[in-house]
C-alpha cells in the first residue's frame, strides 16, 4: 500500500516518489530543469536551522527548497 | 565574422571554458535587444577570427528570470553561427533539456560535457557518439577545469562552425514552449546513451555537509570561517602593504623627487604631493585586495555560498529578504556591482528591489582599503582585525534595520530553488587568474577616475593661487568649513569631510585625497592622521564611510537594474540619513560616556 503526501511532511532521511507538482508554470520549469519531474525518486537529507528550507537529494543533484514551497509538491511513499 | 554563444546552465563550468578559451582578453560589451552588458572575446579558430559570447547561465530558455529573458533577446536579435552548450556531465539526464530546446529551434550547435572528472569518478559512463547521434549535435567530453579533452572539443568546435551556415536571428513569434514530447525523447537518449550507478554519491560532499550544515553548528562555523578569512587577509596582507608603500616610498624619495625638482615648485608640488602620492597611496593596497579576493575566489567556487543560503534563508525571510540575499550581500564583500546585476535570478520585483537596496551596505574591497589604513593608523596591531570585523559585522546590522524599515513596501513571496553543487576546489590557475584579473580591474580604476579624483582634490586643497595647502582659506578649507554643521556632530572633521565628498565617486579616492590634503604619504600620512584625531572620530568616519552611497558605478547599476527614479533616489538619500544617524550616535554615546 503507497500513500499520497506532501513533500514537506517528509522526514529527514526518507525517500519518496514525485507526483504532482502544484505550482505556477514559472516555477514548475524552474522544477523540472532541477529534475523534479512525475515519477522521480527524492531524499530529504536535512533541514535548515530555524524550521529553514530542506536539502533534497535528486539523482545527483542537490537542492534546497523551502517547506511552504515543498508543500505544493505531491509525492508517493 | 563569426559568432559563437556559449550557453548553460548554472554551476555547468561555463566561465570556466569561457576563461580558457578566451585567455585573458575578455571584454565587455553592448548587444542589440540585451540592457545588459556580455562578456565577449574574440579569437582564431580554424584560420579565422570569431567572436565568442557568453551568455548569462540559465535553466531553460522559457523562464521567466531577468537571466532567461537576456538570453532569449540575444538570440531573437542577434545571427548565430554556433552555440557551445556546456552541461554538467554528472547530472546530464537533466541538464540535456537545453540542448534539446535548441534543437527544436533548429540552432547550430555542439554540446561539451563538463567535469568529465567528476563524472568519471561517479562511475558514469555516457557514449557520446550514441548521444550525439540521437541528438543531432556533436558531443565531446571535457574538463574545463583541468583541461581534459580540450584539444578534441576545439576541433570539434572548428569543424562544426566550418560547415554551419549563419543562423538567422530567431523571431520573437518563435514557440519557446516545452513539451511533453521533449521530455520523452530525454529519458530516450538518457536510457540509451548514458549509464548512471544506482548509487552515485560525492562521499567528501556529504561528509562536509554532515558539519557545515549541521543544525546547530551551520551557522557558527560559517561565521568563524568568515572571521578566519578577514583576519587572515589583514594579518598577511597589512605588512605586504607596508612592503609596497615603503617601495613607491623609496622610489619618490631617490628617483621622483630628484627628477621633478628641477620643475617650477607649483608643478613638482602637482605632480608629486597630486598625482603621484594619491595613486601610490591607493596603490599600496593592491596586494590586500589581491589577497581579498584569492580567499572570495576559494569561497566562491567551493559552493560553500549556497551553502551560506541554506543556512541563513529562514532567518532572510523574517527580514522579507531570502537565501539568495544573503549570498549576494557575500558577494558584494567583493564589489557591490556584479552582486546587483546577480539579482537578475530574482523573479518576484519586490525581493530584488529590497535586495538591491541593501547590497551597497555590504563592505566591498575598496572600502576594505580605507579601513584598513585608519584601522591600522589608529589601532593596536591586536585590535586592528576585531575592528575590522566589527564594520562587517555593522554591514548586517545596517541590513536588518532597512529590510525591518521597508520590507512592508518591497512585499514578496517568491517561491524558489537552489542547487546545492558538491564541494570543489578552484586549481591554481583559476585563483592566479583570477588576481591579475583583480589588478587589472584596479589598473583601470585607476588611470581612469582615481588619478582624476586626486587631481581634482589637490586642486582644491591648493587654490586659489599662493594659499597654504589646505589651509582654511583653500577652496577645500572652505567646502570642508561650509559642510561642518552637518559632519561635526559626528565628529568628522573638514578634512575628512571633503575625502568623503570625493568618496561619492568611489572610495579608492578617499585614501588618495587624504594623501594630497594632508600633503603627506605612506607611514608618514598614518601618523599625521593619528595626530590629529582620535579613534572614536576614525570609527565614526568609517561608520560613515561603510553606510553612505558607496560609489557611482553601484548608483549607475542601481539606476540602470531598477529602471525608476525614485527608486534610484531612495537608495541614495536612505543610506545617506543612516549613515548620518549612525556615525553621529556613535559618536555622541561615545564622548557621553567619556571616550
Amino acid at each position: 500500500m503507497s500513500n499520497l503526501y506532501r513533500l514537506s511532511s517528509l522526514l529527514p532521511g526518507q525517500s519518496a516518489t514525485v507526483q504532482a507538482l502544484h505550482v505556477d508554470s514559472g516555477f514548475q520549469f524552474r522544477l523540472n530543469a532541477l529534475g523534479f519531474r512525475t515519477g522521480k525518486i527524492i531524499e530529504l537529507i536535512r533541514v535548515a536551522p530555524f524550521n529553514g528550507p530542506f536539502h533534497i537529494k535528486l539523482g545527483n543533484t542537490e537542492v534546497m527548497l523551502r517547506q511552504q514551497d515543498a508543500a505544493n509538491i505531491e509525492v508517493l511513499m | 565574422m563569426k559568432r559563437i554563444a556559449l550557453l548553460g546552465m548554472p554551476n555547468a563550468g561555463k566561465s570556466t571554458l569561457f576563461n580558457r578559451m578566451s585567455g585573458a582578453g575578455a571584454k565587455v560589451a553592448n548587444w542589440p535587444g540585451v540592457t545588459v552588458d556580455l562578456l565577449s572575446a574574440k579569437l582564431l579558430l580554424a584560420g579565422q577570427m570569431a567572436e565568442l559570447v557568453d551568455l548569462p547561465g540559465i535553466y531553460d530558455l522559457h523562464g521567466f528570470s531577468d537571466d532567461e529573458q537576456v538570453v532569449r533577446h540575444f538570440l531573437c536579435n542577434n545571427s548565430i553561427d554556433l552555440i557551445i552548450i556546456v552541461a554538467n556531465a554528472t547530472q546530464v539526464e537533466r541538464q540535456l533539456t537545453l540542448a534539446l530546446q535548441l534543437k527544436s529551434l533548429g540552432l547550430p550547435a555542439v554540446l561539451l560535457l563538463n567535469m568529465s572528472d567528476e563524472a568519471k569518478k561517479l562511475g558514469i559512463t555516457i557514449n557520446t557518439s550514441q548521444l550525439g547521434d540521437e541528438l543531432g549535435y556533436p558531443v565531446s567530453l571535457i574538463s574545463a577545469k583541468y583541461g581534459q579533452g580540450y584539444t578534441d572539443a576545439y576541433h570539434l568546435i572548428e569543424k562544426t562552425l566550418q560547415n554551419s551556415p549563419a543562423s538567422p536571428a530567431l523571431s520573437l513569434e518563435q514557440d519557446f514552449a516545452v513539451d511533453q514530447q521533449l521530455e520523452d525523447k530525454l529519458e530516450q537518449i538518457i536510457r540509451h546513451s548514458v549509464e548512471v550507478p544506482v548509487q552515485t554519491s560525492h562521499s567528501t560532499t556529504e561528509k562536509l555537509d554532515k558539519l557545515m550544515l549541521h543544525p546547530w553548528l551551520g551557522l557558527p562555523l560559517f561565521f568563524t570561517i568568515m572571521y578566519l578569512m578577514f583576519e587572515a587577509v589583514y594579518t598577511l596582507g597589512s605588512p605586504l602593504q607596508d612592503g609596497v608603500a615603503w617601495l613607491l616610498e623609496g622610489f619618490r624619495d631617490l628617483a621622483l623627487s630628484p627628477l621633478l625638482s628641477t620643475l617650477p615648485p607649483l608643478l613638482n608640488s602637482f605632480l608629486l604631493e597630486g598625482v603621484f602620492d594619491g595613486v601610490a597611496t591607493v596603490a599600496s593596497f593592491v596586494p590586500v585586495i589581491v589577497l581579498f579576493f584569492l580567499f572570495m575566489a576559494i569561497i566562491e567556487d567551493s559552493g560553500y555560498l549556497s551553502r551560506a543560503a541554506f543556512l541563513m534563508d529562514s532567518l532572510m525571510t523574517r527580514l522579507g529578504l531570502d537565501g539568495r540575499s544573503f549570498v549576494m550581500l557575500l558577494m558584494g564583500f567583493g564589489c557591490n556591482v556584479p552582486a546587483l546585476m546577480g539579482t537578475r535570478t530574482m523573479r518576484s520585483r519586490g525581493l530584488r528591489l529590497l535586495t538591491m537596496l541593501v547590497i551597497p551596505f555590504s563592505l566591498c574591497s575598496a572600502r576594505l582599503q580605507v579601513f584598513v589604513f585608519m584601522t591600522t593608523a589608529l589601532f593596536a596591531p591586536s585590535q586592528a582585525p576585531l575592528v575590522l570585523f566589527s564594520l562587517y559585522l555593522m554591514t548586517f546590522v545596517t541590513v536588518i534595520i532597512t529590510s525591518l524599515i521597508f520590507k512592508g513596501r518591497f512585499n514578496s513571496h517568491e517561491p524558489f530553488a537552489l542547487e546545492l553543487p558538491p564541494y570543489r576546489f578552484p586549481t591554481s590557475k583559476q585563483m592566479i587568474l583570477r588576481g591579475w584579473h583583480e589588478v587589472r580591474h584596479f589598473l583601470h580604476r585607476a588611470t581612469k577616475f582615481i588619478t582624476i579624483g586626486v587631481v581634482l582634490v589637490w586642486i582644491l586643497t591648493n587654490m586659489p593661487f599662493g594659499v597654504e595647502p589646505a589651509s582654511s582659506a583653500s577652496w577645500s578649507g572652505l567646502i570642508g568649513e561650509f559642510m561642518s554643521p552637518i559632519l561635526s556632530p559626528a565628529g568628522i572633521n573638514p578634512e575628512l569631510t571633503v575625502a568623503l565628498i570625493f568618496g561619492f565617486v568611489a572610495k579608492e579616492i578617499v585614501i588618495g585625497a587624504l594623501a594630497v590634503i594632508y600633503g603627506l604619504e605612506g607611514s608618514s600620512l598614518m601618523q599625521g592622521i593619528a595626530q590629529q584625531i582620535d579613534w572614536v572620530q576614525a570609527y565614526s568616519f568609517m561608520l560613515f564611510t561603510l553606510i553612505y552611497t558607496p560609489c557611482l558605478a553601484t548608483i549607475a547599476t542601481l539606476r540602470s537594474e531598477a529602471k525608476s527614479g525614485w527608486y534610484t533616489a531612495l537608495s541614495i538619500a536612505w543610506p545617506l540619513t543612516l549613515a548620518w544617524c549612525v556615525s553621529t550616535g556613535f559618536y555622541q554615546a561615545a564622548r557621553y560616556l567619556g571616550y
